[in-house]
């Protein structure tokens, strides 16, 4: 059987999984369609979230971030981890007890007043299309691979498949639909690891692996990855940063913005007690840790395995460096090139040097080779580093680091049923947060928007009706902005924590933590953190994301202090906190029955299930 | 009722307090073992490379664990106590 048949059956069986799970528990009414009825135990609620959390950005991307960042994206690991803590200790008891159905409803009724709702909506909505794009990103690179077609092609039949998905569910189908994408995502992503950790070092557990002895070269296989990126000229990968402020912003900014996104929130209105949603959050983050904790293993393996595809002899002990560089694979003639001097994908087959998922791979465009000194080997390194006295002009190979994760099996020569396991994992994690990012959109419309704030009276199958439509819309724009995406899946996504961290997790903890804090004070803030965020993130990656239309080239030396986009959301959420308390303490302190509120979502008592409208 | 209100001010304060030990924790192993205090941490070897990379790779997500469940237990045992649990 052809690896693409494997592929298929791989993901073809774990669809019909899904399908028949949603099918089995379809949601009946709107209230099953947003919240799942109210009843579902911690540790299936604790899956289900790590599914829904777990997307394209931590399936497939994160990996290939840390294999090429190293150390330094460390921040996505701690980050998307880290923000659980703060969620479980300063939202989600509360918003349970709360018990109504979305984020919109907490900060429309908690400030009484419908601008605060009105914005709390388009807080949520800018942060999960962001997010969204993000999905698309990464979905299209599975399915590009999979299928066998261009990125482009990938992306919009990602889209079609997401938003059947997402329209005909609803979360009580995907309450159990996401149980069984976790377990499927969680083997699919495991079992290659402990494969390669064991070929590498003879330590089946990745997390032990990566810090244990290289098989090949006897030294442990941190320091060996160190030896072949520095003779590559790239900087240690395990070199520590020079400016700290931006990695803690970074980090910052990653978990006060997975304690604001509404789709992990709303999550935490399923389980019958306030009890529950503080063991629902322990549960998550263990389900969770599980790939995080086996990500870095990935990466840095995949980084080691991927340059010493490309330089054989630099794998074992090296005498002489010089010639372990040289003796880098061979490729066969190449004939037809783009204008920009790139190979045509037919044409990377012709040499038994050439590994076979190159080939496959280059059909997607992902990775791109070109012969620049015409020596009839391929060359990687960094393109800043010279490496002239070697006779090289320049980086011949490019490889997205978003292929990474699923070439990763490739790479490591294992066999065609853990490819076709990957390419279903892959497309399960993305597909399940997209639906969930989804189904928070058209609920901050549907109910959030029109039903309690323009039609009242609209009928059950109307705001259904409404709330199927914005998907549609949703997806629509995600995908369009998704074919030139901001960055990698994983640094759209963390750009979507940043907007979500400043605009909406602070008006929500000081919901909870704060009496004083007033409408007036809570719209300004929310205003504040949402606007700056947007405008430092569009100066430099442009207005809507467009290409081109950025006001400043994206490097360190035009970042003020040298914070990124990405890590802006810490800044823009201390804005919002400032402003807000400000402008509560300059006006006139909340009515006594929010004050009552305040007071009784702060004691777990008589909880009751989530009340319906 | 007088006396509740009392009882349930004195149960936000616990909570307050517990969650102000938590993220000082919670704090201390990201942003303190993982990223600030890394350079001081350099001379302890883990597997080919130092403390605080295991910190920012490994140590922080395990503790983040630790503290969840941590807070549940405890928060669960003050709700018993304030007869506030469900």
């Amino acid at each position: 059987m052809s690896q693409f048949a494997i592929n298929l059956l791989f993901v073809g069986a774990s669809f019909a999984l899904y399908i028949g799970i949603a099918i089995w528990a379809r949601a009946g009414s709107t209230k099953d369609f947003y919240v799942a009825g109210g009843g579902v135990h911690p540790i299936t609620n604790g899956m289900a979230t790590a599914a829904d959390w777990m997307s394209a950005a931590s399936f497939i991307s994160m990996a290939g971030l840390l294999a090429s960042g190293g150390y330094a994206n460390s921040s996505f690991l701690m980050g998307w981890t880290g923000g659980y803590v703060i969620l479980a200790m300063l939202l989600a008891p509360y918003l349970r007890k709360f018990g109504k159905f979305t984020v919109p409803d907490f900060i429309g009724d908690r400030f009484y007043s419908n601008a605060a709702r009105l914005v709390a909506v388009i807080c949520l909505i800018v942060a999960s299309v962001t997010y969204v794009i993000g999905q698309m990103t990464g979905a299209g690179v599975a399915f590009s691979r999979f299928l066998e077609v261009s990125n482009t092609w990938g992306i919009w039949i990602a889209a079609a498949i997401v938003f059947l998905y997402a329209v005909f569910g609803g979360m009580k189908g995907i309450t159990y639909t996401q149980v069984a994408q976790y377990i499927v995502l969680i083997i699919a992503y495991t079992i290659p690891a402990v494969f390669i950790a064991f070929q590498l070092t003879g330590n089946p557990i990745p997390m032990f692996g990566m810090f244990s002895t290289h098989t090949e070269s006897g030294v442990p296989l941190l320091q060996k990855l160190d030896e072949v990126v520095v003779a590559l000229g790239f900087q240690d990968y395990t070199a520590d940063v020079d400016n700290k402020l931006n990695m803690v912003l970074f980090t910052l900014s990653l978990m006060v913005g997975t304690a604001g996104l509404p789709h992990v929130i709303i999550r935490f209105f399923t389980v019958p007690k306030v009890a529950d949603a503080r063991w629902s959050a322990g549960w998550a983050l263990v389900f969770i840790a599980l790939l995080y904790l086996t990500a870095p293993a990935v990466g840095s393996m995949a980084r080691l395995n991927l340059s010493t595809t490309i330089y054989p002899e630099l794998a074992g002990q090296v005498q002489d460096e010089e010639a372990a560089l040289q003796a880098s694979i061979q490729h066969g003639e190449i004939t037809t090139t783009d204008a920009a001097g790139f190979a045509a994908a037919e044409e990377w087959t012709d040499h038994p040097d050439i590994p076979e998922w190159m080939v496959t791979w280059a059909e997607t465009g992902l990775i791109q080779f070109r012969d620049l000194n015409n020596d009839g080997r391929i060359q990687m390194y960094n393109d800043s580093a010279d490496f002239s006295h070697l006779g090289w002009e320049g980086n011949e190979l490019t490889v997205n680091n978003d292929i990474l994760v699923l070439a990763n099996p490739e790479i490591a020569n294992l066999p065609p049923w853990v490819i076709g396991l990957i390419a279903a994992g892959g497309i399960a994690a993305a597909l399940s947060t997209a639906a969930g990012l989804l189904l928070a959109i058209s609920s901050a419309i549907s109910h959030d928007l029109i039903k309690t704030m323009i039609n009242p009276k609209i009928s059950e199958k109307g705001e259904m009706l409404a709330a199927r439509i914005s998907m549609g819309g949703a997806i629509l724009l995600a995908t369009y902005l998704g074919l030139n995406p901001p960055g990698f899946a994983a640094q759209t996504v963390a750009l979507a924590f940043g907007i979500a961290g400043a605009s909406l997790f602070p008006a929500l903890m000081m919901g909870i933590f704060s009496k004083r804090i007033n409408d007036k004070g809570a719209v300004a803030g929310m205003l504040t953190g949402l606007i700056l965020t947007l405008l430092y993130i569009f100066t430099y990656l442009g207005w809507l994301f467009i290409p081109g239309t950025n006001m400043l080239p994206n490097t360190p030396d035009n970042w003020i202090l040298g914070i990124s986009p990405l890590s802006f959301g810490a800044v823009g959420a201390m804005f919002n906190f400032a402003v807000a308390f400000a402008v509560s303490h300059a006006t006139e302190e909340p009515p006594q029955e929010i004050q009552d509120l305040v007071e009784s979502v702060r004691y777990p008592k008589g909880a009751g299930t989530a009340i319906d409208h | 009722m007088a006396e509740e209100k009392i009882d349930s001010a004195d149960y936000w304060k616990a909570n307050v307090r517990l969650i102000t030990g938590c993220l000082i924790v919670w704090a201390f192993v990201s942003y303190g073992m993982a990223i600030l205090f890394r350079p001081l941490l350099a001379g302890i070897p883990v597997g080919g490379t130092d403390l605080g990379f295991w910190f920012a790779q490994q140590g922080s997500i395990l503790t983040f664990i630790v503290l969840i469940f941590f807070y549940a237990w405890k928060m669960n045992k003050l709700d018993q106590k304030f007869g506030l649990g469900e």
